[in-house]
């Protein structure tokens, strides 16, 4: 039934069911390298590690403020000012204030090169030698361009202003002057003790004094700093807890605390408090983070170790990695092309005005200028001239359009109702501005699972009981419904009314009490766990499981009637059937990975000793008894839930007489004393006890996927976009969630770690013996590592991707060779370490080009920074676009290594939001988010680059054309004014909406059609090729615009006779015949055509005539003779018809052929966009019609037979309750000294 | 799902900019729009191509190049920059009447006028009366900004260059000379005339050039350009504003005078022609040409055959395009349909 799999206990593979080591840990017990070998990936985020200090070197007093000013504890700020090393709790995000906005700000814009470069040309200008434009041809484009961005920034920092001022007034309780007061979060400074109520914000990293609760306990909810929503439990030191309840015992508090220097890492403090000339040692489990929120305890003291900037949670935050598109560096390369092209171009005209000066300027007398310059000099100052001249070909105003543009696109997305999550009332939320076409592009997603495909829900949906399955709707009759409604769980004031059951035969025969084996069944479920139970306000009962599976099926025992109530040290007290009975629990087998299952022996009150156990079903099924019954009839209903991919359990019972027991007993006692291996024995112990047990029946339950993920997945998939699952999840689980959302198909081959590594190592030793053949095949594409036909998938652990990818041992290794002072050569090449560094590189390239051929990938059991790791892997070797896509703090690393990271956000936790650039509520949005807003993003982002190279340079060209007939003098060819608005007024905003408004084809149509996606996957729509028709295209032009008035200029005169040809008339043709080719291109461009753009064509064409025939006016020039020297011309030479005739032929010549071979292209070679575009009528027609019929919802679980069972579940609060921590009442904790039991439930980083 | 209204606050707008639906217009350029719009516009073009070439070619033309590069000419011995005050007579003959009113124009050729720092070598304040800068003429004027101290007005190497040639021109009828009457008003722009350029107000208009001198290179000052007439002086000289004018390419030509008045404002007879040259220009030195040219107009301005034949071009190529496209576009429809 399940494939073969690699068996994790007996191979010398790595364990797929641990969690590899945290690469973070060897970091740190490691000095930086001296080989200078890299220590991980390139591109890989390297959370900025604190230097560490060998000592304790932050030292605390409580409640002694003055201490923290002691001269030894200044650190040097400014030259001499000084400053105490201890941050104030008062946070600072904001950039600027009211002084420093304008300095800061200007300083900010200018370290952009374009900026620098267009003050470069205003100072140029200034120049007299070599000015040929005036002053305020730059200036003036530059002041619109700064004083934008400028705007922008003041209003973000406005909102980090007011964010800031709303946290650092919350409000906190500090003790001061003996006595608890109430204080800003900003005025709390190091060494205070405070006072924290339920649901409180924590306002600093704080050292647990002291809490309300039993052991000094506080629940915390640690959301926001790392995703997971289950409480967490930190407890105070006991000498604290005992002496320190009492606000007067906490005034006279004054111990010394020396601790590690403040860090960005979340998992590990180390600290020592000296208090009353002892000390005692201190860790995590008692330190209450910044940025978590108490729950569930009434009060608890604390005192300030780290405040304001020196929490974690801000060491962490902060330093967010700069992002860029792809266009963006596409964009920066073309810049610089244009430099090149201008500096080429201006050179060239220098060394033509020298020629012509020697040849025909210098005998020109009326040329004469009294400079004694010979022609070469004359030469070079030409070529600054025409630097000044030609400067419009690099468009000031791209960059800042480009912005304008992605904020309104961000905007979009914003606004998007269809990405608004109205249950939890989330929009979607761009938080970065600057990607926004990226998201057209891309190729790769790695996803996380818990809480982002899944809802990190875990509901009882069916069940089977002695051989007969329950969860269909069925009516209590039996009778099987199409669509049943929930069940009433009125009967049953205990229930939870959020669970829903639709099979109400179950509920009739459980209340009937008829059937013996579903009693037992619920009443296992009640019994056999490591819940634990609160009352919250109003008294109903709050169970706290260590996994959500527990969590669901004590629930549904609940409401099925057999509630759960309460637990001590060693009973457990239920409520069957309104019948309140108290089992005594004799021994606890908690649930581990190895066993995979979890059993509990009590005593009933009749004194039968029985044993309940629930596990998964390959280890249940070798444990049976060979009289257990429905055994087969079990073994199919497993088969149908899995196949629904339901998660299964297994249940089953045991008698054990008092004489067995007694013998186990024993056995048992010595294992949990044993000196060495006490797991391994205590193991030995459990499995003796565990057998021949009887089959009661299978539970399944649901890990409920997000609305809409297969549907989601499927869609992404047909746009070529690959999907991987990164998760820290079971094999099992993550392979069962993969075939849930339709990611792996049954037609998949799996492959395993195993499997991979084998294949790699072959293809590493075929090229090791091949060294001739290694070089090329490097450059040529490699062979596939597949060669049968059929898709693939892979799914891989963590620790086999750490020995795939010759990571393990890494770091010991290179230790080991620093003692040894030199890098010995591995002896054996085959022992899994690599040879070199290249060695390495081609094995990771090797990895992910068999990766990549594979239809999906799911890597499970991967610790945080694997997921960034792979992440960057893909970036680096495959040079593509990838999108991190995750909820939790585990996914934050590799939402900020991916080129684009999406948080899920109105879950508790934030930090994944946080780090993210694009956040919305559900998975399912993601394919609104890149099939509409992104491929809409990426075609306007290109049309409107396209455009805009274009018009500037059809734009300046002009004056190229023009200097062969002006003696190479950088003379312009339009009148200044119209050189310095032209880019403002007279052609930006067309092509700005169309920016910001066009779409080829609407958001249905680009959601029905993937296939759409594509051009922007492969960079097709705009890159060099198209930079470069965009520049023939802009010399054709402005060839056209230049040759057809001076063809038509060359020997005329007007209509009266008048001065015919002169330049000023000149000038007003060439302007207007640029003005009406580039705003009516652009129409030709805009394929949707909305009254906004209507209005902006039409008024860039006006707004040209209307401020040239200001410009021209007899005022205007009266006022200012020397600014305004084109007076008269428009009127002059507008009235002309041969002017008009010769603007409309030139309006024509630019625009026919284009129109012309647009067409042919759309005709001979159309894309798939053309096509649905074509036939956008007929496609809107079709899906009019589908939407009334409403088709119908994706069903779960309608695929082909499979089987994999998952058995989810994570090692329990067993311990905890032994220990009987949370559960003694505080009298008995008080007193005396009980066993120091520190041993805590080791939690996954995930809890499933 | 009924829910309480505070709790969609996050709610964005359900307006049609905001969700991207705004009414719009999308056109396709599909064949049955650009087919046709080609075979249109080319015909447009083609009639308004004819229509130019025909008025262009009803137009007479008559240019006599009178620079004297060649020994034969009759202005050789002006050509040399020596003589000064030199006169040379250039005759022409007209075989059929030259339909009036004839423009009378000089032409240049290789003349930079559109050189940047000619251009800008000229006072806008100077030009449009300013006392202040007949004292302080601007710095862009240099080197014509002073002679010694003392200002020069107008400043500039535009005004210094003034065109300084005159004509006279006789018909010749029967070894008589009846001089044809040239009219020289009304040649400038009529905004140059009443708008940019101005003199300043003092009466009379000598005092206002008190203590300046006049362009190196002219022989008269500003306010004695023109003897007939007093107001034709001064920065409002008809001739003074044409040349201010610059031209907009190196080969030019100037509206010198008009032929509108007595005898021959109905054009010029058939017959032998005299053109009087005073011959002050020096253009050889930079091989540049001088030409006197006799024109008529139409309503499109002056012959230009340019326009015309790009318009029949350009229209006959619409049209071939427009039968390339509809083969191409038959040829690559049907599988489209699939």
């Amino acid at each position: 039934m399940s494939r073969p799999r690699v068996d994790s206990a007996g191979s010398l593979g790595p364990d797929d069911e641990v969690m590899p080591y945290s690469d973070d840990e060897t970091d740190d017990e490691l000095a930086v390298s001296s080989e200078g070998e890299p220590e991980e990936l390139p591109g890989a985020v390297q959370p900025p590690l604190e230097t560490k200090p060998s000592e304790m070197a932050w030292k605390v007093k409580a409640s002694d403020r003055p201490y923290h000013q002691l001269p030894e504890f200044q650190k040097k700020v400014f030259l001499c000012i000084k400053k105490s090393r201890y941050s104030g709790n008062a946070i600072k995000t904001y950039k600027y204030n009211v002084l420093t906005f304008i300095p800061l700000n200007l300083y900010e814009q200018f370290k952009r090169v374009a900026n620098l470069y267009f003050l470069a040309l205003l100072i140029l200008q200034i120049i007299p030698d070599i000015t040929t434009l005036p002053w305020y041809t730059t200036l003036i484009p530059l002041v619109v361009v700064l004083g934008i961005t400028a705007i922008k920034d003041l209003v973000d920092d406005l909102a980090r202003h007011r964010m800031d001022k709303e946290i650092n007034n919350r409000k906190t309780e500090v003790l001061l002057d003996g006595r608890f007061q109430e204080s800003k979060w900003r005025n709390l400074q190091v060494g205070d003790v405070v006072r924290l109520k339920k649901n409180d914000f924590i306002p600093a990293d704080i050292l647990l004094l002291s809490s309300s609760n039993p052991n000094s306990l506080c629940y915390v909810e640690t959301a926001e700093l790392d995703g997971e929503t289950n409480l967490k439990f930190k407890f105070g030191l006991r000498v604290t807890d005992e002496k320190l309840q009492e606000e007067r015992q906490l005034a006279e508090f004054d111990a010394l605390i020396e601790c590690e220097e403040p860090n960005n890492r979340l998992d590990k403090f180390t600290g020592t408090m000296l208090w009353q000339r002892e000390t005692y040692p201190l860790d995590l489990d008692n330190m209450l983070l910044r940025g978590c929120t108490i729950r569930n305890t009434e009060e608890s003291h604390g005192l300030v170790i780290f405040a304001g900037a020196d929490t974690k949670i801000m060491r962490n935050g902060g330093k967010t990695r700069f992002k860029r598109t792809k266009i963006d560096e596409l964009m920066n390369y073309m810049v610089y092309t244009i430099f090149a092209l201008l500096v080429l171009v201006a050179a060239g005209l220098a060394i033509g005005h020298t020629f012509w000066y020697e040849e025909i300027g210098s005998k020109a007398w009326y040329l004469f200028d009294g400079k004694n310059q010979d022609a070469s000099r004359r030469g070079f100052l030409t070529f600054w001239g025409y630097i000044i001249v030609l400067n419009t070909m690099v468009p000031i105003s791209l960059y800042v359009s480009v912005e304008v543009i992605r904020l309104g696109q961000s905007k979009f997305i914003n606004w998007d109702l269809q990405m608004y999550f109205s249950e939890k009332d989330t929009p979607a939320k761009a938080r970065t501005t600057t990607l926004n076409e990226q998201l057209g592009q891309i190729e790769y997603i790695f996803s996380d699972k818990t809480g982002t495909l899944t809802q990190n829900i875990m509901e009882f949906k069916k069940c089977t009981i002695s051989g007969r399955n329950y969860g269909s709707p069925t009516t209590a009759e039996g009778v099987t419904l199409d669509r049943g409604r929930p069940v009433d769980w009125s009967w049953n004031r205990e229930a939870d009314r959020k669970f829903q059951f639709m099979d109400h035969s179950l509920v009739a025969v459980v209340r009937s009490r008829k059937d013996k084996d579903a009693s037992e069944f619920f009443k296992l479920l009640s019994l056999c766990h490591t819940v634990m139970v609160e009352h919250n306000d109003d008294g109903a009962l709050v169970y706290q499981a260590a996994s959500p599976d527990e969590g669901a099926l004590v629930t549904a025992a609940r409401n099925f009637g057999y509630v759960f109530l309460s637990r001590t040290q060693d009973t457990i007290t239920i409520r069957e059937m309104e019948q309140e009975a108290t089992y005594e629990m004799l021994a606890l087998l908690d649930f581990n990975s190895d066993r995979k299952r979890m059993s509990i022996i009590l005593r009933f009150p009749d004194g039968r000793i029985r044993l309940y156990c629930k596990g998964a079903d390959t280890v249940i099924y070798e444990r049976l008894s060979p009289n257990s019954r429905h055994k087969e009839a079990t073994q199919t209903a497993l088969d149908v839930f899995a196949n629904e991919t339901l998660r299964t359990l297994c249940l089953c019972y045991k008698d054990i007489s008092r004489d067995e027991y007694e013998a186990w007993s024993r056995i048992h006692k010595e294992a949990q004393v044993a000196k060495r291996d006490r797991d391994a024995a205590l193991d030995r112990a459990y499995e003796q006890i565990e057998g021949n047990l009887l089959l009661i029946g299978a539970t399944a339950i649901e890990d409920k996927l997000q609305d809409g993920v297969p549907e989601t997945i499927a869609k992404l998939a047909k746009a070529d976009i690959k999907i991987w699952v990164l998760t820290g999840d079971k094999k099992e689980t993550a392979e069962n969630i993969g075939f849930a959302c339709s990611l792996l198909t049954d037609d998949m081959q799996i492959h395993y770690g195993e499997d991979v590594n084998e294949k790699l190592t072959i293809r590493q030793a075929t090229r090791r013996n091949a060294p001739s053949t290694f070089l090329r095949s490097k450059k040529k594409h490699p062979e596939p590592f597949f060669t049968e036909s059929g898709k693939n998938a892979l799914v891989i652990t963590g620790g086999w991707l750490n020995e795939i990818l010759y990571e393990k041992k890494k770091k010991r290794r290179r230790l080991r060779l620093r003692r040894l002072g030199k890098r010995a050569p591995p002896a054996n090449p085959q022992d899994g370490q690599p040879n070199n560094d290249l060695e390495k590189e081609m094995r990771q390239i090797d990895f992910v080009d068999m990766a990549c051929e594979c239809e999906a990938v799911i890597c499970c059991r991967v610790t945080p920074k694997q997921k960034a790791n792979v992440v960057s892997l893909v970036k680096k070797y495959k040079k593509a676009v990838t999108l991190s896509i995750g909820d939790g703090a585990n996914d934050v690393n590799m939402i900020k290594t991916a080129d684009i990271g999406v948080g899920i956000s109105g879950q508790e936790g934030m930090q994944a939001v946080m780090s993210s650039d694009y956040a919305f509520a559900q998975f399912r949005y993601l394919q609104r988010l890149l099939l509409v807003h992104g491929r809409w993003s990426y075609i306007r982002m290109c049309k409107f680059l396209r455009f805009f190279f274009f018009k500037n340079f059809a734009f300046t060209l002009v004056h190229f054309w023009f200097s062969f007939f002006s003696g190479y003098s950088a003379q312009v060819a339009y009148e200044d004014w119209f050189i310095t608005l032209y880019n403002l007024f007279y052609s930006s905003l067309p092509v700005l909406l169309v920016g910001l408004l066009d779409q080829d084809v609407n958001d249905k149509l680009s959601l029905k059609f993937p296939k759409l996606y594509l051009p922007g996957q492969q960079g097709s729509l705009f890159n060099y090729r198209n930079f470069f028709i965009s520049l023939f295209h802009g010399i054709f032009v402005s060839l056209v615009i230049f040759f057809i008035p001076y063809g038509a200029f060359l020997q005329t005169m007007g209509q009266d006779g008048e001065a015919p040809s002169d330049y000023q008339s000149f000038a007003v043709v060439t302007a207007s015949s640029l003005t009406f080719t580039v705003n009516l291109q652009i129409s030709l461009d805009t394929s949707y055509w909305t009254f906004v753009n209507c209005f902006a064509v039409l008024g860039s064409i006006a707004l040209y005539f209307g401020i040239m025939f200001d410009i021209h006016s007899a005022g205007i020039h009266v006022i200012f003779p020397s600014y305004f020297t084109f007076t008269g011309v428009a009127s002059n030479a507008l009235r002309q018809p041969y002017l008009w005739l010769t603007i409309i032929l030139t309006v024509g010549i630019s625009l026919l052929p284009v129109i012309c071979i647009q067409f042919l292209h759309k005709t001979i070679w159309p894309s798939v966009g053309d096509k649905v575009q074509r036939h956008r009528k007929k496609y809107e027609m079709e899906m009019a019609q589908e939407e009334k019929k409403k088709p119908s919802a994706f069903q779960r679980g309608q695929r082909s037979r499979r089987s994999a069972y998952a058995f989810s579940h994570s090692r329990g609060y067993a311990d905890l309750i032994s220990s009987g921590r949370s559960i003694r009442r505080r009298p008995t904790a008080r007193a005396g000294p009980q066993d120091s039991i520190r041993e805590f439930p080791q939690r996954e980083a995930e809890n499933i | 799902m009924v829910k309480q209204e505070k709790e969609f606050v996050n709610r964005p707008d359900n307006t049609a900019f905001t969700q991207q639906r705004l009414p719009a217009w999308q056109p396709m350029l599909s064949a049955g729009i650009i087919i046709p719009g080609f075979v249109l516009i080319g015909l447009a073009f083609i009639g308004i191509g004819v229509a130019l070439f025909v008025t262009s070619q009803s137009i007479q033309v008559l240019e006599v190049d009178y620079t004297g590069v060649e020994q034969s000419s009759p202005c050789f011995k002006c050509s040399d920059p020596d003589v000064k005050n030199c006169v040379c007579k250039m005759e022409f003959n007209i075989d059929s009447l030259f339909k009036g009113p004839v423009f009378f124009y000089y032409g240049l050729s290789n003349y930079f006028q559109n050189y940047r720092g000619y251009g800008v070598s000229k006072d806008p304040n100077q030009l449009s009366g300013d006392l202040d800068s007949f004292k302080v003429p601007s710095d862009s004027c240099a080197p014509y900004e002073y002679v010694g101290k003392t200002p020069i007005v107008p400043c500039g190497s535009v005004a210094n260059s003034m065109f300084n040639d005159s004509f006279k021109l006789y018909q010749i009828v029967s070894g008589a000379k009846i001089q044809v009457t040239l009219d020289g008003k009304g040649i400038a722009w009529w905004t140059d005339y009443n708008v940019k350029y101005r003199n300043p107000s003092v009466t009379p208009l000598k005092n206002a050039f008190n203590g300046t001198v006049k362009p190196t290179f002219w022989s008269k000052p500003a306010y004695e350009l023109d003897p007939t007439d007093p107001a034709n002086n001064g920065f409002i000289n008809q001739d003074f504003l044409v040349w201010m004018r610059r031209a907009a390419l190196p080969n030019f030509r100037k509206l010198y005078r008009r032929i509108t008045e007595g005898d021959y404002a109905k054009g010029l007879p058939a017959g032998n022609y005299s053109l009087e040259i005073a011959y002050n220009y020096p253009v050889l030195s930079f091989d540049g040409r001088k030409k006197v040219v006799l024109s008529n107009v139409s309503w499109m301005g002056g012959k230009n055959e340019f326009l015309g034949i790009a318009y029949l071009v350009i229209g006959s190529m619409c049209v071939v395009m427009s039968i390339v496209m509809l083969i191409v576009y038959a040829k690559f429809k049907f599988p489209e349909e699939e």
